[in-house]
């Protein structure tokens, strides 16, 4: 194998990133009404969760069935600050207790329970969002990787634990707005988030977002322990017994997959409006992976097409056909799996790269570029 | 339009709507002659003057919306009210529908999914500019669309008896709200059946555990006793531990309140258990089992259970008799009719009348002119719109048959009134 390069992005990465950027940035703001772009905005912060795959998955090996956890849990801690936000007295003064979330009021709680009080604050909400899954997401990594649970085990166990978070949150209805969720979500400091405008701003930070989370997972993929992580994806003893704690660099990047997946969940909040534990189970969990393999597990930029495909395909079928759409959707799965095993960026590779590559190793040559000749991403 | 218009096309629509029942029995032959009658209609109503938000309303058809899940969990329950829906629709458009435009209805699928409810509901209303929309069962998605009508100022028409503590102005309530279905049917169970005791159970979320509230302090106040409350939750198949529970506390009344699939293991564990509803020892008092359900748990494990309704398909009256014959007509004859489904198909029908009343399609003339509109064709019986929108209906308790029907028992004198915010309940 020739060496790598060192490089944060190839040429070629750098186009496909301009792409994506162009397309979320220009085109689709431009061809798509507020209404669709608003959708398309939702489906961008599913592209978050994808993308955390990417990394834990694809790169580091690690499935896990349960990313609708910190998706939800991020998504939680901003409903909660807007629930408190939405619930003033005035609002509320048909209560019995005016001032409190009308869930908690139906549940007879007269007080607001000690763990919301911090949530009135934004400042301390921002930094929930991430931290408290990522710490949920701590907690499981060193629980499992110290024990060398992996593999299908380990699936196996995110996925119990996206079932448990969902009976949790669903059986303590008073704290949490049960299977309702958290509903009617107005403002954000006083900033009204349904009008139209609202959501083209909210659109482009959530596009921003993205793109910080993508330039993050490209620099967690160029750097040494990027490699380590497919280093240990593909010969996890071997990387052992060189020396390297292989738990902690699992738990970092499913960490890092988690952090992702809640600012994805935030974002959600902030768009959709509202939260509930429907995208925390395990169906909308598998749905996630789904979203990840369809854009193409190994493929950073993957993530974000797959996520796009995927809803936009299930809103179109279900609006043309909505007795059927969902064996369409079906049918598009089996077809991606059967067909295109990686997925979309698998197509890409296989049929669009060899025809554009001559055309960068001429723009290279060129540029007269010292680098070592670019092989491709690591071990794809 | 002028003034005198107006007047003479709400008599057309009320001519029109008492002959409902000879169009239903009578056939094409009553249509076409209602049909051509209507049509000045459409000319005395002008597109511009009765639709001046830009609301899918043509010269001679106006678009609705109809939003359930016809896949998932809640499939099995919101296919009747589609039915139902698109029954009523029919019929009106046979009629020649609502001034002098035919209804078109664009059908989105929640899917059992709370947010896709919300974009659907997003969808009907930006995008389709639907004029209403008939919609929504459960209590979340109800929850999950709310802001979306209320930005979007659309209407929507919710057929589901639910637990009350909500009043939107961009909602018609067609089921029920808690006291409705509670406080008759726990004052009819002591009065005839001497109950002195209640043993609460439900699933776990906000409607039944507001509907045991009421019922808990309904009985408290009757000077009578709870002897225990539990909630299990959503999908629960293990009731063992309560049936043994009620056994050693010997309850004159189970009071139910488990919803959907739970209700299958629910009530074929009570009769395992040796639970003989038909001697009433307890009698089991429910307020979630409709028809639709008994086909799920079978006639004969639910035998002998009152439920507390304010629709049976087994009424005896013309409305009823009408559309029960229609309904299977469309349907299918092996179709049985719920209480929702009922109040699914007064949906439409209100709106037309709401519509006639207003003399127009925009939502706020038909939300002022929606309180007081009466029904007397609805099959439930009479019916009218309360100013907090909610209507006015009667309560039944019916008692289970082996065939999965229900006969009716008992129904208050009077239309007992909506009160979503109960005072001395909550």
């Amino acid at each position: 194998m020739k060496p790598q390069s060192n490089r944060f992005m190839s040429m070629q990465e750098m186009v496909g990133f301009a792409i994506l950027a162009l397309l979320i940035f220009v085109i689709f703001p431009l061809i798509l009404d507020p209404f669709r772009l608003n959708l398309f905005g939702k489906y961008l912060t599913y592209a978050f969760v994808a993308l955390g795959l990417v990394l834990c998955w694809g790169a580091g090996g690690i499935l896990s069935l349960g990313q609708g956890v910190f998706f939800g849990l991020g998504g939680y801690c901003m409903a909660m600050f807007l629930k408190l936000e939405a619930s003033t007295p005035e609002n509320t003064k048909i209560q019995s207790t005016p001032g409190i979330p009308d869930f908690m009021d139906w549940n007879q709680l007269t007080e607001l329970p000690f763990w919301w009080q911090p949530f009135h604050s934004f400042t301390f909400t921002v930094i929930a969002v991430v931290l408290v899954p990522v710490i949920f997401a701590f907690i499981i990594g060193v629980a499992m990787f110290r024990r060398r649970v992996g593999g299908v085990y380990f699936a196996i166990i995110t996925q119990a634990i996206a079932a448990i978070m969902t009976i949790l949150i669903i059986g303590q209805q008073g704290y949490t707005g049960g299977v309702n969720g958290i509903t009617d979500l107005r403002t954000l400091m006083g900033w009204d988030i349904r009008t139209d405008e609202a959501k083209n701003i909210l659109y482009f930070v959530n596009g921003g977002l993205l793109f910080a989370c993508l330039f993050a997972a490209q620099y967690i993929r160029r750097s040494k322990l990027g490699r380590i992580l497919i280093a240990m994806r593909d010969q996890e003893d071997r990387v052992r017994f060189s020396g390297y704690d292989v738990a902690d660099f699992k738990t970092f990047v499913f960490c890092a997959g988690a952090a992702f997946a809640a600012i994805g969940g935030a974002m959600f909040t902030l768009q959709v409006g509202f939260m509930s534990p429907s995208f925390v189970g395990i169906v909308p969990s598998i749905e996630m992976v789904i979203f990840c393999a369809v854009g193409g597990r190994l493929s950073i930029l993957g993530a974000v097409y797959g996520a796009l495909v995927v809803n936009w395909a299930k809103t179109t079928f279900s609006e043309s056909f909505p007795e059927l759409w969902l064996l369409g959707l079906g049918a598009l799965f089996i077809a991606v799996v059967l067909a295109f095993p990686k997925g979309l960026a698998g197509l890409y590779d296989d049929f669009i790269a060899p025809r554009v590559k001559p055309l960068f190793d001429k723009l290279r040559s060129k540029s007269n570029s010292k680098d070592a000749d670019f092989v491709g991403a690591p071990a794809e | 339009m002028s003034d005198q218009d107006f007047p003479n096309g709400k008599k057309d629509a009320r001519a029109a709507g008492l002959s409902r029942r000879s169009v239903l029995l009578g056939g094409t032959a009553l249509t076409a002659s209602l049909f051509a009658p209507s049509f000045g209609n459409a000319q005395s109503f002008p597109t511009a003057e009765i639709n001046t938000t830009g609301l899918a309303v043509t010269d001679d058809t106006v678009t609705i919306g109809i939003l359930h899940s016809i896949t998932g969990t809640m499939a099995i329950s919101e296919t009747g009210s589609v039915q139902a829906e698109k029954l009523a629709i029919d019929q009106i458009n046979a009629m020649g529908g609502i001034l002098g435009r035919k209804i078109e209805y664009i059908q989105e699928d929640g899917a059992s999914d709370w947010p896709t409810f919300a974009e659907k509901a997003k969808k009907l209303l930006v995008n389709d500019k639907v004029a209403s929309v008939m919609g929504c069962w459960t209590s979340a998605s109800r929850k999950a669309v709310l802001p979306v009508f209320e930005q979007y100022n659309g209407f929507l028409y919710y057929p589901t008896f639910y637990e009350g503590l909500e009043q939107s102005p961009n909602v018609i309530y067609t089921g029920q709200e808690a006291t409705q279905q509670i406080i008759a049917g726990i004052d009819w169970v002591t009065k005839t059946k001497g109950a002195k005791s209640f043993y609460l159970l439900g699933s776990d979320y906000i409607w039944p555990r507001t509907s045991n509230k009421i019922a808990r302090k309904h009985i408290e106040k009757l000077g009578l006793k709870v002897v225990g409350e539990e909630y299990y939750p959503l999908g629960h198949t293990q009731f063992n531990s309560v049936i043994n529970k009620i056994r050693l506390k010997k309850p004159d009344v189970i009071y139910a309140i488990v919803v959907g699939g739970s209700n299958v293991a629910f009530y074929k564990q009570l009769k395992a258990a040796g639970i003989d509803m038909t001697k009433e020892k307890p009698l089991l008092l429910t307020i979630s089992v409709t028809e639709d359900e008994i086909r799920g748990i079978g006639g004969e494990n639910i035998e002998g259970a009152y439920a507390c309704m304010k629709y049976f398909q087994s009424l005896q009256n013309d409305n009823n008799l009408a559309f029960v014959k229609a309904f299977k007509e469309m349907w299918g004859e092996d179709m049985v009719i719920g209480d929702v489904t009922q109040a699914a198909y007064l949906g439409p029908w209100l709106w037309k009348a709401a519509v006639e009343k207003a003399g127009s399609f925009d939502v706020d003339k038909v939300r002022a002119a929606s309180p007081g509109i009466e029904l007397t064709t609805a099959p439930e019986g009479y019916v009218k719109v309360h100013e907090n929108h909610h209507l006015w209906s009667k309560t039944r308790v019916g008692r289970a048959k082996a065939d999965g029907q229900y006969e009716v028992v008992f129904e208050t004198a009077d239309l007992v009134e909506p009160d979503p915010f109960p005072e001395g309940y909550q």
